[in-house]
């Protein structure tokens, strides 16, 4: 029993595999994620970094195809269970959102329908996964678990009685409810004030260790990172740039993508990226960042570095990496 | 603190509906009238349909409080079954109505694209039909082939076969804007079916307008089955309606000197829409997110 556990637990839970999003317009084809591949442990942590409009939260999205029924034409493949996501039907894949598959979403003012209570939906989920018995007690319990004191009279609130912490709180609560064996949380502290961000993170650290849930966790700060993912993907123009390790990204002297070594110099020293992210309808030959990059010599603009593994659990594209110490300003 | 501080929308709504004077002076007359005509033919000593030539046109009395018709028939009594009847007409049409708006307006915005595209050039279609020439024409069509008993049912199901096009578009709005609500992606990242998603999400979040809308519709609809029977187009003696009923004023001397026959149906009709709609008003103003105060 011991064993099989411990193969399941390195077992990869969830496998992304050549996942694009693109959105044709009348000027070209937008690439908000373009071939991406990461694969996702059980109880794991990964943060997906970004700026915005880097297609952070395209991927989320697209993971549990959110995005059909829009204009967005997605690919690649999505495994989960050893089932093909993107071959599932709509049916199936109703069973897996929200039971196996839970997602927290930025906004907790607008996640939440004005007209029903908080306890009608978190409830909501409990009944169409899990059947009608003991709904009631399971969501106030979850509204518990998400440290919110006076449980039973939140159950019977309406969403604009209360705070944006205790919604965000209420959120978190409804997509742990079934228990989920991977969190999507699409930067749920950023609509929050700086000193409840915090404690939202902690919560979703805590609850994630308690269930042994699998946490994608999408953000555009470094800082919220340090504390909690176990390994990153950082993103850029719907690419993966570099995938790092929380360790060798903070506390080593790794070379590091330029453009990691940006937003690590950005959000510690407050040092701004010159430029801006390119027109997702400017196609370069070359590496992305490279118009960016202090460090681009002319081959960058050419050519394209590919996504390689330069240390165990580690892959970067780049063909000039740049240390630990902050990058030269020009 | 316990659970009486929690305001729930639909108590927020009623104190707001309350605070209107006009509108409780509306739902106090629409109660009156609705109990009278459910309760008070049981008290009244006249059948509906009992003739008595002796009383033909016979003035208001003590036994007669409102007088008699051609046939010497109790105009109260009358007044009382013709308001059941053109109330069911009113309340059935409007329900016929918002069954086929919110189906259509809510599968239309919910799914877009062809079906929406079908569905409202449909809508189109529907609504440029020449209202009174269409009534007319399937009213006449039918009439002859049905007892006067189900003539009620054929006018009511035309009203509402008619009547749904202008709510279906407004549900069809607000659908648009909804399913673009990041709670409505949330409820989709949650598991829930499409059909859940417009049922329990988006239709309840269209109910204040469909409420209005609906409100407003009862009157109208009543008002409009009474023209056609006015017209000798909807509801046929022997069964009362109160438009039927005023159907006596296109006689010049019956217009000119025998006012109580005409004149308290009339007023049933006058009183009754106003009342709706004064319901209607107010409920327009609380049901307002805008008005929160």
């Amino acid at each position: 029993m011991l064993l099989t556990l411990k193969i399941e637990g390195n077992m990869s839970l969830l496998e992304v595999k050549n996942l694009k999003v693109h959105f044709p317009s009348r000027h070209g084809i937008i690439k908000a994620v373009n071939n991406i591949s990461f694969s996702l442990s059980s109880g794991e942590v990964l943060a997906i970094v970004g700026e915005s409009g880097s297609g952070k939260s395209m991927t989320a999205l697209s993971i549990l195809r959110l995005l059909d029924g829009t204009d967005a034409q997605t690919s690649g493949q999505i495994i989960y269970d050893n089932k093909d996501l993107y071959t599932l039907k709509e049916s199936a894949l109703e069973k897996i959102r929200g039971n196996k598959i839970a997602m927290v979403f930025q906004e907790p003012m607008t996640s939440l329908n004005p007209v029903f209570s908080i306890g009608n939906q978190i409830s909501e989920s409990l009944i169409i996964h899990e059947g009608k018995k003991g709904a009631k007690e399971k969501a106030v319990n979850m509204l518990k678990l998400a440290g919110i004191a006076d449980a039973e009279i939140v159950y019977d609130k309406y969403p604009h009685q209360l705070s944006g912490g205790m919604r965000q709180r209420a959120m978190i609560a409804m997509a742990l409810s079934c228990t989920p064996t991977i969190l999507i949380a699409d930067e749920p502290t950023t609509a929050l004030d700086t000193t409840i961000q915090a404690q939202i993170l902690e919560l979703i650290r805590k609850l994630q260790r308690q269930f042994n849930t699998a946490l994608i966790l999408i953000t555009h700060d470094l800082g919220i990172v340090a504390e909690t993912a176990d390994n990153i993907i950082i993103l850029y123009c719907g690419e993966i740039v570099e995938k790092i390790s929380t360790q060798d990204l903070f506390y080593k002297d790794t070379l590091k993508h330029p453009y990691t070594q940006a937003l690590l110099d950005s959000s510690e020293e407050m040092i701004p990226i010159q430029g801006n992210i390119p027109s997702p309808l400017e196609i370069s030959e070359g590496c992305l960042f490279a118009p960016r990059c202090s460090f681009a010599k002319e081959n960058c603009f050419l050519e394209k570095p590919e996504l390689k593994a330069c240390a165990p659990n580690h892959y970067r594209a780049c063909f000039y990496p740049c240390g630990g110490a902050p990058c030269p300003k020009s | 603190m316990n659970k009486k501080n929690i305001i729930t929308p639909r108590q927020l709504i009623w104190e707001r509906f309350i605070e209107n004077k006009f509108s409780l002076f509306g739902l106090v007359l629409f109660s009156t009238i609705l109990f009278s005509i459910i309760f008070l033919p049981f008290f009244i000593p006249h059948g509906r349909d009992e003739i008595n030539y002796t009383l033909s046109f016979a003035s208001p009395s003590f036994t007669h409080i409102l007088g008699n018709d051609e046939l010497g028939r109790d105009i109260l009594i009358r007044i009382l079954h013709g308001g059941r009847i053109s109330l069911s007409v009113g309340f059935l049409a409007a329900i016929i109505s918002i069954v086929i708006a919110c189906l259509i307006g809510g599968v239309s915005g919910f799914f877009g694209g062809t079906i929406d595209f079908l569905l409202m050039r449909f809508t189109e279609i529907v609504s440029s039909f020449p209202f009174l020439p269409f009534a007319i024409t399937l009213s006449a069509a039918f009439g002859t082939a049905v007892p006067p008993e189900a003539r009620m049912y054929i006018i009511t199901i035309i009203l509402g076969l008619l009547g749904w096009t202008g709510l279906a578009r407004i549900i069809r709005g607000q659908i648009l804007s909804l399913k673009e609500q990041e709670f409505m992606l949330a409820a989709k990242a949650l598991g829930l079916s499409s059909k859940r998603q417009i049922l329990y999400h988006l239709l309840p979040n269209t109910f204040p307008y469909v409420i209005v809308s609906a409100t407003l519709s009862v009157a109208g609809y009543i008002l409009t089955e009474a023209g056609l029977s006015f017209l000798g187009l909807g509801v046929v003696h022997p069964i009362p309606t109160w438009g039927n009923m005023i159907q006596s004023a296109q006689n010049t001397y019956t217009l000119s000197y025998r006012p109580w026959v005409w004149l308290s149906p009339g007023i049933a009709i006058l009183l009754t829409v106003m009342s709706i709609n004064l319901i209607g008003e107010a409920l327009r103003d609380a049901l307002d997110p805008k008005n929160r105060g």
